[in-house]
């Protein structure tokens, strides 16, 4: 005989059935059933398969303490893996699946292995699937093992909702302790938030029909609700507590149902009251796990919320002095009980796919179902998370909050106090912020797990975790808790160790002839119970976190049809031409820029500007190349180093007046080199002389290269004819477009004749298109950031973070001389000079040319040399294109003492296919920079 | 989750700060001869104090830099000071 529905109030709504099904059969149950309740309404006892032995599965607790019903649901075409069947609430149209169990929970093929458990015991994967490889045997293992599968749907959307909420007083837990505590503070003028993780507050009194101050319980629950709502109170349901952290920060989880996302509310309450209850802690005797073996509060929960009657005919077995009230329930509800005395000689349960009966003392007592309690574990685990400490209390058997921080008080249950009038009074008193420290007398005569017992008996019902494995633990010498825990998966079931760990550390005190205080728990961590991943990040992810930069041309360049890509944050155009023709765009585009002129957009780039009378002292210790000799109108190149000398960044930076400077970084660094700079200003100098400023955004440019350049910016009359008299490369000049100033330099990353037109952004779409429609008679044209990728490296012009990594110091990208002539002091300067940065066979910066006749070589191909026989990397291609221009592959490479190799043949490799090339130096084209003074 | 006070802005959400580095660490004058020891030991080494500790920290939306004291036992904040010599 098993579970039935039977009449009474409860909080199920009879009149709303709704409809699942369970492994194929169809079911159906009420409102405010949870998937649990409903299925043992339906007489339906194994819920799933443990983990290992794949032994029978039914709850054993009504909430988030149980170990055991996991299951996969389906809903509207999503599948959720691994819930916890008591507290996910049922919907209509849900299709329920166990876990871990083939073809179904049962009837499982795999029960089998429970006939081999004695092969299988604590750590047997560890010792077994080593030799010759766990790989080999990984796979089959994984297959078997694990418990819900992860489905590959996406729910879109999914994102919890964040919310930064206030209050003075948090309480925690909505049974008549958390009530009686929100109530009091919330008459006294508290902003006062009280919350509950089960959709219907009042706890345990859901589950007693006594009277409680002369009332019935639910009119007790019901006027006490009104007065803390009646008093500005707030009351969240299906919310936990989920974790507290540092400086009273405590995170609440709102379950919104299966598919919605969940509410999470942060908050930094003043004062915070714990009325979080107590488990149920297992008996431990032989074959305990048997279907029908429940806990005595689950038992009571399941019949006062749910009106679910566990069994007809049933034992039970407790030190609890306490629960005469669930059995004059249960009697009451038409169950025949038995109570039986749980300290003689260790039970055994008797039955396989549920139990049958209970053999105690000698005796054979018949039942259907068992409930089983050895005490009550209080749920103290946000009090660990405040940093309480707890100590032992002999009288209860229990851990019981001892010192802790003074915001945090701890009633009811939670805090030992199992008398209700004085669990009342110490709520009241405490959400008046007032503590009474009496707990009242209560003695739970030991009930331990007996180590001595013959059989199996188990303390982690999914994981088969059985008194045995914890012999064996103790034999092995994994006697700490933390160890123990992670040598037998102890307290790793859904319910996080909330049944497993009390008697599991019993049983390792007896072991080890200590008492249970000495043996310590293991770190309660947040969240409580599971919930989902996307709880934590909500919407702070993707281009909500980092938005996408958007350039002024963008509607410019999609007009001529551009391909936009995303480069360092900033959308840009690609290449000009369908997505598909990127490599006949880019060799057009080369063309383009070589012989006649590349219209570019060049507002990405970083422009940061220094300002003040120190400004120039300023850039001069940022960088590794002298600046201090920089003459206004001039323009340099130069890098910036970290102060393990490692090449941070390179640009150019130009010399506006003594006062004044503007350095042009990556456009994807520019953030980084902004922070870079504040933490050095605020540092080493005075912040009041020198101030700088991230204009990146502020301006716009237009850059014109090529052949063709100076007539093109001739005739866009930004300046006067006369300036291009005395303009030479690395200069700077001001001019105007269309009546606004325009920052004119001449700077080149192309290798030709360059022009680098700024203006502010409003004006930007007329000087872009002037300059298409002069340069477009002369054969110039719009180029994308693809091709000019091309034509830099054809000049072997860096790209960094491409061309370098974290151990690229300047002197091995051929720039020298600032190490050694440089006498002012600048950041990563002492780094330049130490045993490493002295090594002969540092990695340089060198060009490759194909010497095979092949086509291009693969980026990140090494290039291999050997030791002793072995091969070894001497280093390895970083970037590879093929140069329209020069009609053959080129490419760079990072590579070992290269500089002193030059011209000699090299071997490259890459997933097993060699290829030959030879070293040159990074320019490999206009060598002697003809083309820029053009 | 912690709560930092930024000297300027008043106490804001941990995730808008950065640690930069320990308290009280002077960059040698690397004008003079400085061993590779001493310049290991500035670039590398920390204190990692258990307890008291003097810090400094950038405050993300205000860009400014600024001593924290705190207890990296207790996770307690004893203050913040602006590292600017004008506002201390």
């Amino acid at each position: 005989m098993s579970a039935r529905r039977i009449e009474g109030a409860g909080l199920v709504d009879r009149a709303v059935e709704l409809r699942f099904t369970f492994d194929g059969k169809p079911y159906k149950g009420y409102e405010g059933d949870t998937v649990a309740s409903a299925l043992l309404a339906a007489g339906v006892r194994i819920l799933g398969r443990s983990f290992k032995y794949h032994r029978p599965r039914s709850v054993w607790g009504a909430w988030s303490d149980d170990p055991n019903a996991i299951v996969d649901i389906a809903l509207n075409g999503t599948r959720f893996p691994n819930c916890q069947a008591t507290t996910t609430y049922l919907s209509d149209g849900m299709e329920v699946r166990s876990v871990n169990a083939w073809p179904n929970a049962n009837r499982d093929v795999k029960s089998v292995l429970n006939l081999a458990s004695r092969f299988l015991p604590a750590g047997f994967y560890y010792k077994m699937f080593m030799w010759p490889d766990w790989h080999l045997f990984e796979p089959t293992i994984r297959k078997m093992a694990g418990i819900g599968t992860l489905g590959a749907d996406v729910i879109e959307g999914y994102d919890a909702t964040i919310l930064h909420e206030t209050c003075d007083l948090l309480v925690v837990g909505a049974g008549a302790t958390g009530l009686a505590a929100a109530r009091a503070a919330a008459e006294a003028g508290q902003a006062v938030l009280l919350v509950d993780d089960h959709s219907s507050v009042g706890g345990r009194l859901l589950s007693s029909l006594d009277p409680i101050d002369g009332q019935s319980p639910a009119d007790w629950i019901d006027e006490h609700l009104r007065a803390i709502q009646s008093a500005g109170g707030r009351v969240l349901t299906r919310t936990t507590a989920i974790g507290v952290y540092d400086h009273h920060a405590v995170s609440l989880v709102e379950d919104r149902g299966l598919g919605t996302a969940p509410i999470v509310r942060r908050l930094r309450p003043s004062r915070m009251i714990l009325a979080t209850g107590a488990i149920d802690r297992p008996v431990t005797f032989v074959n305990n796990d048997r279907p029908g073996i429940m806990s005595l509060d689950g038992a009571a929960e399941l019949l006062g919320r749910y009106r679910v009657l566990v069994g007809q005919e049933i034992a039970v077995l407790s030190n609890r002095p306490d629960c005469q009230q669930v059995v004059a329930d249960l009697q009451a509800a038409g169950a025949k009980v038995q109570v039986l005395d749980p300290n003689q000689a260790t039970a055994k349960a008797i039955g396989t796919r549920h139990v049958k009966a209970l053999k105690s003392g000698g005796r054979v007592v018949p039942c259907d179902t068992v409930l089983a309690s050895a005490g009550l574990t209080p749920a103290i685990h946000l009090w660990r998370h405040a940093g309480g400490k707890l100590d032992w209390d002999e009288a209860r058997q229990a851990f019981l909050p001892g010192w802790g921080p003074d915001w945090v008080s701890v009633v009811g249950a939670a805090n030992g106090v199992y008398d209700l009038e004085l669990s009342l009074m110490t709520a009241r008193a405490a959400g008046l912020g007032e503590c009474i420290a009496d707990r009242g007398t209560y003695t739970l005569p030991p009930l331990w797990p007996s180590v001595s017992a013959k059989g199996r008996q188990w303390l982690d019902f999914q994981h088969d975790v059985t008194v045995k494995d914890i012999v064996l633990a103790k034999q092995e010498n994994m006697v700490s808790v933390e160890h123990l825990k992670r040598y037998t998966t102890l307290g790793m079931a859904g319910d996080q160790g909330k049944t497993s760990n009390m008697p599991a550390l019993a049983t390792m005190a007896e072991l080890q002839g200590k008492p249970i205080p000495e043996v310590g728990t293991t770190t309660f961590r947040p969240p409580y119970t599971p919930i989902p991943l996307e709880s934590y990040t909500s919407a702070h992810k993707g281009r909500a976190v980092a938005p996408l930069k958007r350039l002024a041309l963008e509607g410019e360049h999609r007009k001529l049809n551009a391909a936009m890509g995303e480069y360092g944050g900033w959308l840009r155009p690609a290449w000009y031409g369908a997505s598909n023709e990127e490599e006949e765009a880019v060799a057009r585009e080369c063309n383009t820029a070589r012989n006649a002129a590349a219209i570019m957009d060049g507002s990405a780039l970083g422009a940061i500007e220094v300002i003040g009378p120190d400004a120039r002292a300023f850039v001069n210790f940022v960088y590794y190349n002298t600046m201090s000799t920089l003459k206004p109108g001039k323009i340099r190149y130069g890098f910036m180093l970290t102060e393990a000398g490692r090449v941070f960044d390179d640009g150019v930076m130009a010399c506006i007046d003594d006062t004044r400077f503007v350095i042009s970084c990556s456009s994807a660094h520019a953030d980084a080199v902004m922070a870079h700079l504040e933490n050095w200003r605020q540092d080493s100098f005075d912040p009041s002389r020198v101030h700088i400023h991230d204009a990146t955004q502020n301006w716009s440019t237009v850059t014109i290269a090529g052949p063709k350049a100076l007539e093109i910016v001739k005739d866009l009359g930004v300046l006067a004819e006369a300036d291009f008299d005395d303009f030479p490369h690395m200069s700077l000049k001001h001019g105007s477009f269309n009546g606004v100033l325009a920052r004119i330099a001449r700077v080149s990353f192309t290798g030709d004749t360059s022009y680098e037109i700024s203006v502010r952004n409003d004006h930007v779409e007329a000087l872009w298109q002037a300059a298409l429609e002069i340069g477009h008679p002369l054969g110039a044209g719009p180029v994308g950031t693809e091709a000019l990728v091309v034509l830099r490296a054809e000049k072997g012009y860096i790209l960094i973070g491409k061309d370098t990594d974290g151990e690229t110091m300047p002197h091995d990208l051929g720039f020298t001389v600032p190490r050694i002539k440089k006498k002012a002091a600048f950041v990563g300067d002492r780094s330049l000079h130490t045993e490493t940065a002295n090594r002969v066979d540092r990695k340089n910066f060198v060009g490759l040319e194909v010497e095979d006749g092949g086509g291009l070589l693969p980026i990140g191909a090494h290039i291999v040399g050997s030791e002793n026989g072995e091969p070894l990397s001497l280093g390895y291609v970083t970037s590879s294109h093929m140069s329209p221009t020069l009609g053959r592959p080129i490419a760079l490479a990072l590579l070992s003492n290269g500089a002193n190799e030059l011209g000699q043949i090299v071997t490259t490799w890459h997933m097993g296919e060699e290829r030959k090339a030879r070293v040159a130096s990074p320019c490999a084209l206009d060598l002697d920079g003809e083309r820029i003074h053009a | 989750m912690q709560r930092f006070p930024c000297p300027f802005c008043g106490p804001r959400d941990e995730r808008e700060f950065h640690f930069a580095g320990e308290a009280d660490k002077d960059r040698p004058d690397t004008t003079q001869d400085i061993s590779d020891e001493a310049w290991a030991d500035y670039l590398f080494n920390c204190k990692n104090s258990c307890g008291p500790t003097r810090e400094i920290w950038v405050h993300f939306p205000c860009q400014e830099y600024f001593i924290m004291e705190r207890d990296t036992v207790t996770m307690s904040v004893a203050g913040t000071t602006s590292v600017r010599k004008d506002l201390t």
